[in-house]
C-alpha cells in the first residue's frame, strides 16, 4: 500500500480506530489534543463513542466502566494529565481490565512545558499509581512504529487483561511522517469474547463483579501474587527491542523514542572518526529487555555504554541493572523540553571512551 | 400457604455487614425490589462506591462494578455509553458523592447521563469512623470536628439535590427518607420513578435518601430515626426538586 503523510497524534487516533477501538474518553492537553479532536470527528463515523470528560480523572474512570462493559477502549493524555490518571490505572490493573493509554510526553515536573520530554519513564515503568502493579509500555520511535504497535497494544491488553501504555515524547505526536497501513483493519466480530464483562446476566449466569477490593489479607495477598505471576509471564514473553550496528561495536548507545534517532545520527558522526558505535533501542520499556542489553554490552569489543534520554537520567537505572557492572555506563541528555543534539551525544561518547 | 412477604430476588444471600439501626439495608431492599418489579435485574449493571456501601457489589443480585472513591458516576458513564439499552445505577454516600466525587456527579448530570444515582446522606463518614462530611450539620460533632462543625471554619453543609436540580440534564431529583413505614413507601415510589425515567431515556435521575448512622452519631437506632427528622429534616427538606415529566405535562 502507498505511504501517506500523517501527523503523529492523528495517526495514533486513526490506528486505534483501525485496531477496533470503538470507545475513547479524554481531556484536552497539549501536545496531544489532536488525538481527542480526531476521535471526535471520526469515532462517530464508525459507530464508536467519543466523550470529552470533565477531567483526566473522570476519563480514566470512564475507561474503567467501558472496559468492564466489554468495550475496546482507549484514553490519551500528556504528562500532567497522565499523573491524574494514575489512580484509575491502579484500579484498572487490580480489576484486570484491558485498556490502551497513550502518553504524549511533555516537560515536567509540575506544569512544566509543552515541549517534548521523557520525564515520565519512572512513572510508566514502575507502576505510577499506588500498589504493586505494572503496565506493558511500548516506546515507539517513529510514527510508522506507533501505527504498527497499536493493534498489538489492544491485543496484549485483551490477552493479559491489563492496560498497555504507549509512551512517546511530544516530538512524535507533533511531527509528520510517511505511514504505511500494513495491517488490515480489525473486524469487530473477530474480537475475543469477554465472558467476565458486566453486560447484564440475561438470566443466563451468576452476576459478574468487577472490583479491586480484597479486604481479607489472605485474599489480597493471593490476588497480588496472581498479578505478580502474570507480570513474570509477561517479562518472559513480551520483551521487544531493536539493535543497530551493535555487533562488535566499541560503544553502545541505549535510547528509546526520539533520542534513539539522535543516537543513530551521533553514531554516524563517530563513524567518520573511526569509532564504531551501535544503538540498542528498547521497544518495550516494561518489560525491559535486560538480557538482550547485557549480551550486547558484554561483548569484548564494547568499552562503554551511554544512555541518551530527554530527562535527567531515568532509564539509566534499567541500563545499569542490565549491564550488571560489566561495562561503564554514563548518561547524556537534556530535560524539561530541550532536545539533545547529535553533536552533544557524540561528545558524550568520546568522553566515555576517553578520547 | 400464601407467601405474603419474601426477600427480593434483587438481593443475594450474602449477609449485610451494616450496623444495627443503619438504614442502608432498607434502601438496598428498595432498590432490589425496584429492579425485580421492573424486570430489569437481568439487564442491570450497578456501580458500588467507596464508603459504608463499598460491599454493595456483594448484595445486589445483578452485574456490578466497584468504583474508586467518588468516581462511580464516571464509571457508570462508561458503562451506559457502551450499553445504552442496559439499566445502570450508582449507589453512593455523601463523602463519595458530595466531597471527593463532586465533579463527577455534576458533570454526569450536565451530560444528562441516563443512569440512576441512589445518594445516601447520613451527614457523616461512616466507614472511616465518623469524620465530618460536607453534609455534616453545623454544630454536629464528628471525629474531625470534635467540638462540632463550625460555620466560620467549614461553612454550611451542601445541599446536593437542590444544586443538581439546577442542571438541565437532570430529569428527576427527589429527597426522601426511610424513617417511618410511610416514608419507606414514598422512598420506594421515588426510586421506582427514577429507574422508570432512566428506562424511558429522560436523563440523569437521583434519589437522595436521608439515612441514619447510629454508630457514629452515638445514638440508639430509635434516637437516630428521631435525629433524622428533628435535625436533618429542617436543613435537608424532603421533596421533588426536579421532575421534567411534570414540566413536560404543563
Amino acid at each position: 500500500m502507498a505511504k501517506e503523510l500523517w501527523k503523529g497524534n492523528e495517526a495514533i487516533a486513526e490506528a486505534a480506530i483501525r485496531a477496533g477501538c470503538r470507545c475513547y474518553f479524554g481531556y484536552p492537553i497539549t501536545p496531544q489534543s489532536e488525538i481527542p479532536e480526531y476521535m471526535s470527528l471520526h469515532m462517530p463515523k464508525v459507530g464508536g463513542i467519543f466523550l470529552q470528560s470533565e477531567s483526566e480523572v473522570a476519563a480514566i474512570n470512564m475507561v474503567y466502566g467501558a472496559s468492564g462493559a466489554g468495550a475496546r477502549v482507549m484514553t490519551s493524555s500528556s504528562s500532567p494529565g497522565v499523573s491524574l490518571k494514575q489512580e484509575g490505572i491502579s484500579y484498572i490493573c487490580s480489576a484486570e481490565l484491558p485498556a490502551v493509554i497513550v502518553n504524549v510526553m511533555r516537560g515536567g515536573p509540575g506544569l512544566g512545558t509543552i515541549q517534548p520530554a521523557q520525564g515520565d519513564y519512572f512513572q510508566a515503568t514502575r507502576g505510577g499509581g499506588h500498589g504493586d502493579y505494572r503496565v506493558i509500555v511500548f516506546a515507539p520511535a517513529n510514527i510508522q512504529e506507533v501505527v504498527d504497535l497499536m493493534q498489538d497494544s489492544f491485543e496484549l491488553a485483551d490477552k493479559y487483561r491489563m492496560p498497555v501504555m504507549m509512551i512517546m515524547d511530544g516530538m512524535i505526536g507533533q511531527m509528520m511522517e510517511p505511514v504505511e497501513w500494513k495491517k488490515p483493519a480489525v473486524k469487530l466480530e473477530d474480537l475475543p469474547a469477554k465472558p467476565w464483562a458486566t453486560t447484564g446476566t440475561k438470566g443466563m449466569r451468576a452476576p459478574n463483579v468487577i472490583n479491586s477490593l480484597f479486604i481479607d489479607p489472605n485474599a489480597s495477598n493471593d490476588h497480588n501474587m496472581r498479578l505478580h505471576a502474570k507480570y513474570q509471564h509477561i517479562i518472559a514473553n513480551e520483551q521487544r527491542y531493536e539493535t543497530a550496528e551493535t555487533e562488535d561495536a566499541e560503544l553502545i548507545f541505549v535510547a528509546f523514542g526520539t533520542p534513539a534517532r539522535l543516537a543513530r545520527a551521533a553514531a554516524r558522526l563517530l563513524e567518520e572518526e573511526g569509532i564504531k558505535a551501535g544503538v540498542f533501542r528498547p521497544i518495550t520499556i516494561w518489560p525491559y529487555p535486560y538480557d538482550a542489553l547485557y549480551e550486547a554490552a558484554a561483548q569484548d569489543s564494547v568499552k562503554a555504554v551511554v544512555t541518551v534520554e530527554m530527562n535527567t537520567g531515568q532509564m539509566i537505572d534499567d541500563v545499569r541493572i542490565a549491564v550488571r557492572g560489566c561495562k561503564p555506563v554514563s548518561f547524556v541528555g537534556q530535560a524539561g523540553g530541550r532536545v539533545p543534539t547529535p553533536q552533544e551525544v557524540a561528545a558524550a561518547a568520546r568522553l566515555a571512551l576517553g578520547r | 400457604m400464601a407467601i405474603v412477604y419474601q426477600k427480593s430476588k434483587g438481593l443475594t444471600d450474602v449477609e449485610f455487614h451494616y450496623c444495627p439501626g443503619c438504614t442502608h439495608g432498607i434502601v438496598h431492599k428498595l432498590v432490589a425490589e425496584t429492579l425485580e418489579e421492573l424486570n430489569i435485574l437481568d439487564n442491570a449493571v450497578g456501580v458500588a462506591p467507596v464508603g459504608c456501601s463499598v460491599f454493595a457489589y456483594n448484595y445486589f443480585n445483578c452485574d456490578m462494578q466497584g468504583a474508586a472513591h467518588g468516581r462511580a458516576p464516571a464509571v457508570a458513564t462508561g458503562i451506559k455509553r457502551v450499553l445504552p439499552e442496559h439499566v445502570v445505577f450508582t449507589y453512593q454516600g455523601d463523602g463519595d458523592l458530595a466531597a471527593i466525587g463532586t465533579a463527577e456527579i455534576v458533570h454526569a448530570a450536565m451530560r444528562g447521563e441516563k443512569f440512576t444515582t441512589i445518594f445516601i446522606n447520613n451527614a457523616i463518614y461512616g466507614m472511616t469512623g465518623g469524620q465530618m462530611a460536607p453534609t455534616t450539620l453545623v454544630g454536629q460533632r464528628a471525629t474531625t470536628a470534635p467540638l462540632g462543625r463550625e460555620r466560620e471554619h467549614y461553612g454550611s453543609p451542601i445541599r446536593m439535590s437542590e444544586m443538581l436540580a439546577t442542571i438541565d440534564g437532570a430529569a428527576y431529583i427527589e429527597r426522601v427518607t426511610v424513617t417511618t413505614p410511610a416514608n419507606i413507601i414514598k422512598a420506594k415510589r421515588a426510586i421506582k420513578k427514577a429507574f422508570q425515567l432512566q428506562i424511558e431515556g429522560k436523563g440523569f435521575t437521583m434519589i437522595e435518601v436521608l439515612s441514619t448512622c447510629p454508630t457514629n452519631w452515638g445514638l440508639t437506632p430509635v434516637e437516630a430515626l428521631e435525629w433524622v427528622k428533628e435535625k436533618m429534616g429542617p436543613f435537608f427538606p424532603l421533596g421533588v426538586f426536579r421532575d421534567i415529566t411534570a414540566e413536560e405535562a404543563k
